[in-house]
């Protein structure tokens, strides 16, 4: 019995980066794998507030009701154990995989986020991000553009005009709104000097007079184009053309039922979460509490967790700091998908190309100067 | 309900072109990365270098502008 402890210990010990690594991502995962099922829940709510209604509010967890907090589990049920049913004239294997690309996509995407600093475990120091890549964010643009795969194959696979016009229209939406995403974000670059979101974090925690050194402080143009592209690549409203309930039925979904089309939905909740977590991580501090940096909140941990077990409390604060900050964001997409009334396509194609586009390529020329001038002299 | 007729037929050719359009724009997003993670090694040399890449963009994104690649009407 002793020898098997010291054994495992041993294990643990020699392995640190790899079982470190796994539990990483298995927080991530569940992180990314809740947010589904609780959005639409706080969807569907929000919804009924704004339109007088009451909402799901009945189904309850052992007797007690929560608000109706149970329906995102009986929704989750009824999903897993519908027909898994495929239409006569797909494509079917493209029909199978189509689905898949969202959500495996998302579920990798939300990898690249910092959930918190850094955590100290037996002398060990734990990087809190679960992919800790050099390229940084540009690993999450990436993950986001491969989202587009799903889309377009579902609405070609599905052999039907509606699935097909809701893919092609949201194929050509996506990559349109990427090129301002990615010029919007480019200033954050040079600012920061890195593409690492931990040094971005850490470079925001200090401040500027009253104000926190945060990423919107710095950069106003730059996040507000963010936003809006994130409203684009999620395919939400005001941009959800691809959907368009009202004249495709419902885009690339037409032909998908039960599980499958869940996984739509878990891909396109996910990546909300992982692109609200990259303009948390960018524009507002990420796990930083404002006025606050990391290390100072450690310090003042200390004399009451000891030293070790203060990083781990200022870690969970951290997680906490970061999802209260990425709830106002999902939060904002609620509100905005039932107040806004969707676009024209040819205005959506004219917002991304036309005003999107150059405005983030002055943008981009102002903020490059402004810094050169301050920085270089 | 089964659809009636097929959906493998032409498509409008704006699809297409947006698509050449984003490969463009979205390669030359991709190099001006590089040079804002080396924005302070670079100085003004980088700074020069990329308002003339960055121009020769403008002028390629006002051609296809005024070709009317834009206009989805």
């Amino acid at each position: 019995m002793e020898g098997s402890t010291s054994a495992l210990v041993q294990f643990l010990d020699s392995n640190v980066a790899l079982v470190a690594g796994i539990g990483k991502i298995a927080i991530a995962l569940v992180i990314a794998l809740q947010v589904a099922p609780i959005m639409v829940w706080v969807e569907r709510r929000q919804a009924a507030f704004i339109q007088r209604r009451i909402g799901p509010n009945r189904v309850g967890l052992f007797g007690f009701k929560l608000f109706g907090l149970g329906q995102p589990l009986a929704d989750t049920i009824k999903l897993l154990f519908k027909e898994d049913f495929v239409p006569k004239h797909v494509n079917k294997f493209f029909y199978i995989l189509a689905p898949i690309v969202p959500a495996v996509m998302g579920l990798l995407a939300i990898q690249g986020i910092p959930l918190g600093k850094e955590i100290i475990v037996a002398g060990h120091t734990i990087n809190l991000q679960p992919v800790n890549l050099n390229a940084g964010f540009l690993y999450l643009f990436a993950m986001s553009a491969l989202g587009v795969y799903g889309v377009a194959l579902a609405g070609w696979s599905s052999n039907n005009k509606y699935a097909l016009l809701g893919g092609l229209r949201a194929s050509a939406q996506m990559i349109s709104y990427e090129l301002a995403m990615g010029l919007a974000l480019l200033p954050m670059v040079f600012i920061y000097g890195t593409l690492d979101l931990q040094t971005m974090i850490a470079a925001q925690s200090e401040t500027i007079g009253f104000l926190p050194k945060w990423g919107i402080f710095l950069s106003p143009v730059s996040f507000v184009l963010f936003v809006v592209t994130m409203f684009a690549e999620t395919n939400r409203l005001p941009f959800d053309l691809a959907e368009g309930e009202a004249e495709l039925v419902a885009g690339f979904l037409v032909e998908y039922g039960s599980m499958r089309w869940s996984l739509f939905f878990l891909g396109e909740y996910a990546m909300m979460f992982t692109l609200s977590a990259l303009t948390t991580c960018v524009f507002l501090g990420g796990y930083e509490i404002p006025w606050l940096p990391h290390g100072q909140l450690v310090a003042m941990l200390t004399p009451i967790f000891t030293a070790e077990p203060a990083t781990w409390v200022a870690a969970l604060i951290g997680l906490g700091v970061l999802i209260a900050k990425v709830a106002i964001f999902m939060f904002l997409f609620v509100q905005v998908r039932f107040t806004l009334p969707r676009f024209r396509y040819d205005q959506l194609m004219r917002v991304g190309w036309v005003y999107m586009l150059p405005v983030a390529l002055v943008n981009l020329v102002v903020m490059a100067l402004i810094v050169a001038f301050l920085r270089l002299a | 309900v089964t659809p009636v007729g097929t959906a493998r037929q032409r498509l409008s050719v704006k699809f297409y072109l947006t698509a050449i359009l984003f490969i463009l724009f979205d390669i030359e997003t991709i190099f001006l990365y590089l040079w804002a993670v080396l924005f302070d090694q670079l100085q003004w040399f980088g700074i020069i270098e990329v308002a003339l890449f960055v121009g020769t963009l403008v002028v390629g994104y006002i051609y296809i502008l005024r070709r009317g690649a834009l206009n989805w009407d």
